[in-house]
């Protein structure tokens, strides 16, 4: 079978010329998931961002056999659905189902289809009781999960989520762990929570400066850069307590 | 300073509106055809910053502080056209939910603040913008940007016949060209240190950079709206002066006239009268409201 | 936050509450329209629409004393203006200047307490507010709380390492600026992965029933009446 996701060499300068990316490989197969791990800045988000083609670099980009080309990127942002790390920007809409509904409603849909389609999606997120709820009364949890809904209302073949876990409590984590491993979307997640990439992932890949500079299993590339905070944490202070 | 409903005479509220809704109807295609596509979201965010900008204090001195109005800042970073698109955007948001300032007194709060407040506080940056006068430039748009429309607010008020002695008039000229120095240095503060951060927040100016022009202009508008006030003091002067003066003063005339003809047609009765010019009044408004939604619809299909 | 309360109170449900917001603004203009051009301000005038303000609120089963005390903001405006008047030796035009000025901000606080800014803002699009302007307030609303947040807590940070110069004040709303310019871009990076195209499709789904119907012609046939029986 194809890839669903298929990068070679891709290349970004930002616009005051410094490289963010510098030669990516990276390639996403059906119902996998992908965890990017690597320091802030080491150019995840930078990534992520040219596989809907929000931002274009040099190098090869295939989603789903479509190369990334102006006329293909309506067809492009529909399979791949991005949730971003701020959920604020995300939810614009003045209510929860109108947001939901916003993307069928591009691709498309008649109102009337928009709102059957988010309704749907709202009630396999659990958040019937937001429905009509302005973004700005909803708790950190449940606009996490909204901006979810948002982008599976269109009926993505590929998740992308940017640090899906940020500012949400442990059990607004654990609900949230607990949807993502019940969706069968292939997964590209970017995280520094090693709770979460041990609980949803199978493959990791590590970035820095802009690289690809490692690949394999969670539990390994955790391991191998030394990427669990408590260890740093506990030998610091160890140390400190030891003066 | 944001007019209240019940303050001004039916055609002063009437004419004013239906200017507002002209000035603003052409002033968002402007804005639309000067961005590129999807700004709505950056003009209605920008519209919020004010807002949020307006909470944090900037002191000037014993004891006192003043806080951002907005026009001009926004006029050297979106543009006018944007600019005065956003300040409409912020005068609608502070009626409905803060009441400040009328529903009816919409039209009059949208041309003195959103449209000659923003288009004041650009002009001088628009000529004096590249050269050695720039900081000069920025510092006097935001004078303006407050003292135009506060000079158009009184004399609306004066020539509805809110009584206002000369006293009363000193004093408030007085107070508001104190926030307007306050407005003044806080745009020079911001638009310098938004260079610093990121040039290209900051518009270039694109006029021809002429002094005289420059000076010209921000004379031009003073007069326009100081004369304004005076004119409203003088009464008789008043439809002699307003046909001279800005664009408000002539939209007025222009507007009110029709309405009090059709007024002295219509009965006599005094309540009547006034029924039939307000209903007339919001009649226009409507029909015109729909038919620059209509235009607009139209251009964007094309 | 003050405007968190009204928009809270717009959530609430109730006969006004369930009409129409086309409804309520056609009924809204036609009261503020009759009260501007009512031709003297008397004791009458003031118990005429005070009492359809009182019937409409209470029909909103909305909170008198709060819903007073906001409309209270617009005294300091008009009572100088009242008080100037009253001092000049018209004071018909002193109780005028009152009553309009406090009645029109009551009844416009009335009808943004009890319809949703959303659903208001759609229903004056549908009565032909341009599209442009009703995005730009909308997107303003919804991010107004997210800035408003971010500004108290940078005056709070900076209350608590010795309150703001002029020249940090200066550099705060720069900061602020930066960061609201910047959470734009990011919502119109979210907006085109969910398919923007440069037009917001706004739906409303709500329907003008005859109930909608029977409040704006009501509202217009006592405000008439009231007006050829008594002048008011």
């Amino acid at each position: 079978m194809a890839p669903l996701i298929e990068v070679r060499n891709l290349r970004y300068r930002y616009p005051d010329g410094t490289p963010a990316l510098r030669g990516i490989d990276f390639q996403l197969s059906g119902g996998e998931t992908v965890i990017l791990l690597g320091r802030n800045g080491s150019g995840k988000t930078t990534f992520v961002l040219h596989l809907n083609g929000l931002l274009q670099g040099e190098g090869e980009i295939r989603v789903c056999g479509l190369s990334m080309e102006k006329r293909n990127l309506r067809e492009i942002r529909r399979r791949i659905g991005v949730v971003f790390q701020e959920a604020d920007e995300q939810l614009f809409m003045p209510t929860v189902i109108e947001d939901v509904a916003y993307g069928p409603l591009n691709l498309g849909n008649t109102p009337l289809q928009a709102r059957e389609t988010a309704l749907c999606t709202l009630k396999d997120t659990g958040l019937e009781g937001c429905r009509d709820k302005a973004p700005y009364h909803l708790s950190a949890g449940e606009k996490r999960r909204a901006a979810l809904a948002g982008v599976l209302a269109m009926r993505p073949d590929i998740l992308i989520l940017d640090e899906p876990t940020t500012s949400l409590d442990p059990p607004g984590q654990t609900d949230l762990v607990r949807l993502l491993a019940a969706l069968p979307q292939a997964k590209i997640i970017t995280t520094h929570d090693t709770g979460l990439a041990r609980a949803l992932g199978g493959r990791a890949v590590f970035f820095e400066d802009g690289k690809i500079v490692a690949e394999g299993g969670v539990e390994e590339l955790i391991h191998r850069f030394d990427w669990e905070p408590h260890h740093h944490w506990s030998n610091s202070a160890r140390s400190t307590g030891d003066r | 300073m944001h007019i209240p409903d019940g303050f001004l005479a039916p055609g002063m509220w009437a004419g004013l509106d239906i200017s507002a809704a002209l000035s603003v109807g052409y002033l968002s295609r402007r804005a639309q055809a000067g961005l590129e596509e999807g700004q709505a979201p950056l003009l209605g965010v920008m519209g919020a910053f004010v807002f949020a900008a307006q909470m944090i204090n900037f002191p000037v001195g014993i004891g006192t502080s003043g806080h951002l109005v907005g026009s001009a800042l926004l006029a050297c970073t979106l543009g006018p056209a944007a600019a005065a698109v956003v300040m409409t955007a912020i005068l609608i948001v502070q009626a409905l939910v803060f009441q400040d300032g009328g529903v009816l007194a919409l039209g009059a709060n949208v041309m003195n603040m959103a449209v000659a407040g923003t288009l004041a506080g650009y002009l001088p940056y628009h000529y004096w913008g590249r050269g050695p006068w720039r900081r000069a430039a920025i510092f006097l748009g935001g004078v303006l940007s407050v003292l135009a429309p506060a000079c158009l607010a009184l004399a609306e008020l004066r020539a509805s016949g809110v009584p206002m002695p000369g006293p009363v008039v000193g004093v408030s000229l007085l107070l508001f060209l104190v926030s307007a120095l306050v407005e003044g240095l806080i745009t020079l503060a911001v638009v310098g240190s938004l260079e610093k951060m990121n040039a290209g927040w900051v518009r270039t100016s694109t006029g021809v950079n002429s002094r005289v022009r420059g000076a010209l202009g921000a004379t031009a508008i003073l007069l326009a709206s100081v004369g304004a006030l005076a004119a409203s003091i003088l009464p008789d002067g008043l439809e002699k002066l307003a046909g001279n003066l800005g664009i408000e003063g002539r939209a007025r005339t222009l507007l009110a006239t029709p309405l009090r003809d059709y007024e002295l047609r219509m009965i006599s009765e005094p309540w009547l009268r006034k029924i039939a010019a307000g209903l007339a009044g919001l009649a226009i408004i409507y029909v015109v409201c729909l038919g620059i939604c209509r235009l607009m619809t139209r251009k964007q299909s094309v | 936050m003050q405007h968190l309360t009204v928009d809270q109170w717009s959530r609430r449900e109730s006969f006004l509450h369930a009409r129409d917001p086309r409804a309520k603004l056609v009924a809204l203009l036609c009261f503020l329209v009759w009260l501007a051009t009512v031709p003297a301000v008397t004791p009458e005038v003031a118990c005429g629409y005070g009492g359809l303000l009182l019937a409409a609120a209470l029909m909103a089963r909305l909170p008198l004393a709060p819903l007073l005390q906001r409309t209270a903001i617009v005294m300091p405006f008009a009572g100088t203006f009242a008080l100037l008047s009253w001092l000049s030796g018209d004071s018909a035009r002193a109780a005028s200047l009152l009553v309009k000025s406090s009645f029109s901000a009551f009844a416009v606080m009335l009808a943004v307490a009890t319809t949703p800014m959303p659903a208001l803002l759609a229903g004056a699009e549908r009565l032909g507010a341009p599209t442009m302007v009703v995005t730009v307030v909308q997107f303003l609303y919804r991010y107004l709380f997210v800035l408003s947040e971010k500004a108290r807590n940078m005056r709070l940070a900076a209350a608590c390492r010795g309150g703001l110069r002029r020249k940090a004040a200066g550099g705060a709303i720069t900061v602020l600026f930066g960061s609201s310019y910047e959470r734009a871009e990011g919502i119109h990076r979210a907006m085109l992965s969910r398919g923007y195209t440069g037009r917001l499709v706004m739906h409303g789904t709500f329907r003008f029933g005859w109930m909608d119907g029977l409040l704006a012609l009501v509202t217009v046939i006592v405000l008439t009446g009231g007006r050829l029986l008594w002048r008011l």
